[in-house]
């Protein structure tokens, strides 16, 4: 249940406008280019799958037009999906009941670990079960807008459409959505939008969703259409004549490099949040997939959208290993504070007087006060921290901590009444700090949360490497700047369920394709590269352990490529991470061998990649001099402080090709065209 | 504060392990469990000695990959799972004895991992409602009492992390596949697979290698998500009418 504001929006303009203009190009000569030098100007990007003609018709017309694979075929034709979250798991379970060959990875010792599970609030449909006005249309503008007019219109609807068919597929699965006495499902508003859209199952949803694709995905394997390989981690993809034909992996229990071939690859491995190495990802999240495909050729899309989300329980010490989430409606009735005198911020926060607190979100935006959006909520807690003023336990030199006070709260409902509303956030905010909130204000805290980045794929879900496709979180598509709450379930199981099986059958109606085996020389490439890579690894033997490297670069990344990011801070940060990068790999110690369970193995892998994708973010970040969703640029903002848009110059996809090691990447730019929706600065005063 | 650590380290399933100690200085009371021993590993590493291998993931308690036997209780002495346990409930000086789970269904992969497939195989064997993507009715065709939607819930909510197995003197996984069992029988959508999903489920259990359930209710004590003992006798009630079915 997270308050929304960024939908908070003016629902007037829903007239359509089929002759919008399409923005002009994005020309270094107009334009102060801060990036210039960090990268190459590439030909600019079409999405050729995307139908054209009346929005609402177009995912119809491609379900019909893609091609069918017949069902005695199928059983000749293979997928390899990466990841069983909500959006490999529901491939995976689709693709093995329409007959192909499935093999199904993960690094967890189950597919129903994946971090999908950790999803609290709800699953957005447009249902319109409660009878208040929603619809296809409103949810798809309502996602567009939110996502500060930076997503394709085509996907965006699509994923509107299909939500319905979500619900119906999980409520038959058995998920225990809530209900109401009549026996029918309950919705909840998800604040800010004006309709009650959100199913949800208590706090847990993301969980009973997991669960339920994961039964079906492992009723397959029952049926023997699929085959799980836990605990294996991708480590490269092998591309044969130009396409993705299966990946390297290794058997994280022996050690074993294994090679698994396929007619197509699907990558659902999520997010890479942990760049920035505390985040509320699980421990385990990762870019190596993604990235692998990125060397071989995959763009990757608008890397440095990244949310970050204002309540999230507070660092309490070097040691600390992640961060937790906090439902967002706690700011609902909870007020935001921290001392006006920096003497105070130590102080027992109950001695304060009333006179020396500093409300500053109810201070500096009286009329939404402290249900401003995530995004300015977790701008302002920064900067009052590093004016000084933050509260909680010195880490290094900062305190990084606001105070959310429930005393207000507590005597004007009762705190019965707040116990009801908030109980299960009290208690686990309890059980991490050792603090009681009824008693004492707890401390918050903004933490990276979701990225909207990912690799860019078309219309069909299809990389710009013929063969992989990319789903969920992983890929770039439906969130434009800014990802609404409630939206990642839809996106993970839309593009899983629905759109996925739907488009990938057109690319495997082309085969029987043509067998290759291990001995095949490129396939041989992939796996020796990948062993050379561990064995370098293993003998560097330097002498700082992986974590202190994973550690320093997240406080690079969170630095100057977190909430406020400066051209000035941006190249600073390019060349940190670049040292930084150069030290580990002479200097980095990994004990253990190749051949068994190796979890310093494993992470070394992970950070090694994490090092290139955060240069990348910081290019992106530099090169798009505008403020927009989960990308604010200091030097774009009103004279309030808020973000703004340039949709002159920068309403486009940046699409990113990977140039050899030590070659600046080259930008290719998608333009986005909007016809059902007309282009609108957000606003909040 | 500073705890002493007895922890068991075994090369691979087929080694022999054995328990090694360790000091650990400067524990701060709020570290959770699992950075306590990541801070262990840091200076394991620093000292040339292999880190503990032990498995965690989301570390907020909803995915059920961690899991260690802390001083001879499944996750530790309260009801959470390891990686939302926290030092503040040791005492300075304290010393904790952290051994994988116990159940001859669950190998001993590395040091603290264990294989714990044969929960997968569980599913596999009829933990699912049988409906093909696409083939759904429309969410409301089918009402649910709230009752049942709630107590369905309630069950569902199982993380998979085997506690239960571990507390168990039979190793039986009961309170697993009894909440599986709760969960789906609860609801309409569940009723035409009832009888051979609960035949199908415990005979894939007894062939894994888990124990009989003797009602001693070490389990639900053990769980993090207080599973309650009855999805236990739901079992057997479901077994017996699968049975007097004839399947």
């Amino acid at each position: 249940m997270t308050a929304e504001k960024d939908t908070v929006l003016d629902m007037t303009d829903l007239t359509q406008s089929p002759e919008a203009d399409s923005p002009e190009a994005h020309s270094p000569d107009d334009e102060p280019n801060d990036a210039a030098g960090y990268y190459a100007d590439g030909t600019p990007l079409i999405d050729k799958k995307t139908p054209t003609g009346p929005i609402d018709e177009r995912w119809e017309n491609r379900k019909f037009n893609a091609r069918l694979a017949a069902p005695a075929n199928r059983r000749n034709l293979s997928v390899i999906i990466v990841g069983t979250g909500l959006a490999g798991a529901s491939a995976a379970a689709t693709l093995g009941e329409a007959g192909y060959v499935v093999k199904s990875f993960c690094y967890q010792d189950s597919p129903r670990r994946a971090h999908s599970i950790a999803a609290q609030g709800g699953i957005n449909a447009a249902k319109n079960y409660k009878g208040d006005g929603d619809s296809v249309h409103r949810l798809f503008y309502d996602t567009v807008k939110g996502g500060d007019y930076r997503s394709r219109e085509s996907n965006v609807d699509r994923l509107a459409e299909i939500s319905r068919n979500i619900i119906d597929q999980c409520v038959a699965q058995g998920v225990p959505f809530a209900r109401e006495y009549g026996g029918l499902l309950d919705n909840r508003s998800f604040g800010g939008v004006q309709v009650s859209r959100t199913f949800y199952a208590r706090g847990q949803t993301g969980q009973q969703l997991l669960i339920g694709a994961y039964q079906a995905l492992e009723r397959q394997v029952a049926a023997g259409t699929v085959e799980t390989f836990t605990r294996h981690e991708m480590l490269e993809l092998v591309m044969v004549d130009g396409k993705a034909r299966g990946i390297i992996a290794r058997d994280m229990v022996t050690g074993e490099i294994e090679t698994h071939l396929a007619d197509v690859v699907v990558l659902a491995s999520g997010g890479y949040g942990n760049v920035y190495f505390l985040s509320t990802n699980a421990m385990g999240c990762n870019v190596t997939a993604t990235w692998r495909a990125h060397r071989k050729g995959a763009y990757m899309a608008n890397p440095c959208y990244t949310q970050i989300h204002p309540t999230c329980i507070p660092v309490s010490g070097e040691h600390q290993s992640k961060l937790t989430l906090m439902s967002e409606s706690l700011r609902n009735d909870g007020r935001i504070w921290v001392p006006k005198n920096r003497e105070d911020c130590d102080k027992d926060p109950r001695d304060i007087p009333e006179d020396d607190r500093d409300y500053y979100l109810e201070r500096i935006y009286p009329a939404f006060g402290n249900l401003v959006p995530r995004d300015i909520a977790s701008r302002q807690a920064k900067n009052v921290c590093d004016e000084g003023r933050g509260v909680g336990p010195l880490v290094g030199d900062f305190r990084r901590g606001v105070y959310l006070d429930f005393t207000e709260a507590i005597e004007r409902m009762g705190k019965e009444a707040v116990e009801e509303k908030y109980g299960n956030l009290f208690d686990m905010y309890a059980q991490i700090t050792g603090e009681d909130p009824y008693e004492v204000p707890m401390r918050i805290y903004p933490a990276v949360h979701y990225v909207m980045g990912g690799l860019w794929v078309d219309y069909d879900l299809q990389s710009t490497i013929p063969g992989l496709f990319v789903t969920g979180e992983a890929n770039f598509s439906d969130h434009g700047a800014n990802r609404l709450g409630a939206s990642a379930l839809m996106q993970g199981l839309g593009d899983g369920y629905f759109v996925l099986p739907n488009t990938v059958r057109d690319y495997l109606a082309d085969g029987p394709f043509e067998k290759i085996d291990e001995d095949h020389p490129d396939v041989v490439a992939a796996r020796a590269a990948v062993e050379q890579r561990i064995n370098k690894l293993l003998t560097i033997n330097g002498d700082r352990s992986v974590d202190s490297f994973h550690r320093e670069l997240g406080h690079i990344m969170w630095e100057y490529c977190g909430m406020e990011r400066t051209a000035e801070g941006l190249r600073k940060g390019i060349d940190l991470i670049r040292s930084l990068r150069e030290e580990f790999w002479r200097n980095v110690k990994v004990l253990g061998s190749a051949e068994s369970l190796n979890q310093s193995l494993e992470k070394a892998g992970r950070v090694a990649d994490f090092f290139e994708l955060g240069e990348l973010m910081c290019i992106d970040a530099l090169h798009r001099r505008e403020s927009c969703g989960g990308h604010f640029r200091a030097e774009s903002q009103t004279e309030d402080g808020e973000a703004l848009r340039d949709d002159e110059h920068y309403s486009y996809v940046a699409a990113w090709e990977f140039s050899d090691d030590g070659e600046p990447p080259v930008l290719h730019q998608e333009h986005l065209v909007y016809t059902a929706i007309e282009m609108k600065q957000r606003s909040y005063k | 504060m500073k705890v002493t650590l007895k922890i068991w380290r075994q090369a691979d399933a087929a080694s022999k392990g054995a328990m090694h100690t360790y000091e650990v200085d400067e524990v701060s009371p709020d570290m959770s469990f699992l950075e306590m021993l990541d801070v262990l590993n840091e200076r394991l590493n620093a000292q040339g000695e292999e880190p503990i291998a032990f498995d965690s993931d989301c570390r907020e308690g909803i995915c059920g990959m961690c899991g260690l036997m802390i001083n001879g209780e499944a996750h530790g002495p309260e009801v959470t799972t390891t990686c939302q346990l926290h030092m503040r409930t040791f005492k300075d000086g304290d010393t904790i004895t952290i051994e994988p789970w116990r159940s001859d269904a669950f190998p001993v992969v590395k040091d603290l991992c264990v294989d714990r497939g044969a929960l997968d195989r569980i599913i596999q064997s009829g933990g699912y409602i049988s409906v093909n993507t696409g083939a759904a009715p429309d969410a409301h065709a089918v009402p649910v009492p709230k009752d049942k939607a709630d107590r369905a819930f309630d069950v569902a909510t199982c993380i998979g992390c085997g506690a239960c197995v571990a507390a168990c003197p039979n190793g039986s996984a009961s309170l697993f596949v009894g909440a599986k069992v709760t969960h789906l029988g609860e609801l309409p959508q569940g009723q035409a697979e009832r009888d051979r999903r609960v035949v199908n489920m415990i005979g894939q259990h007894d062939h894994e290698g888990f124990g009989g359930c003797t009602n001693i209710g070490e389990c639900t004590a053990a769980c993090p998500k207080e599973i309650p003992l009855d999805v236990i006798s739901r079992l057997n009630w479901d077994l017996h009418a699968a049975l007097r079915h004839g399947k």
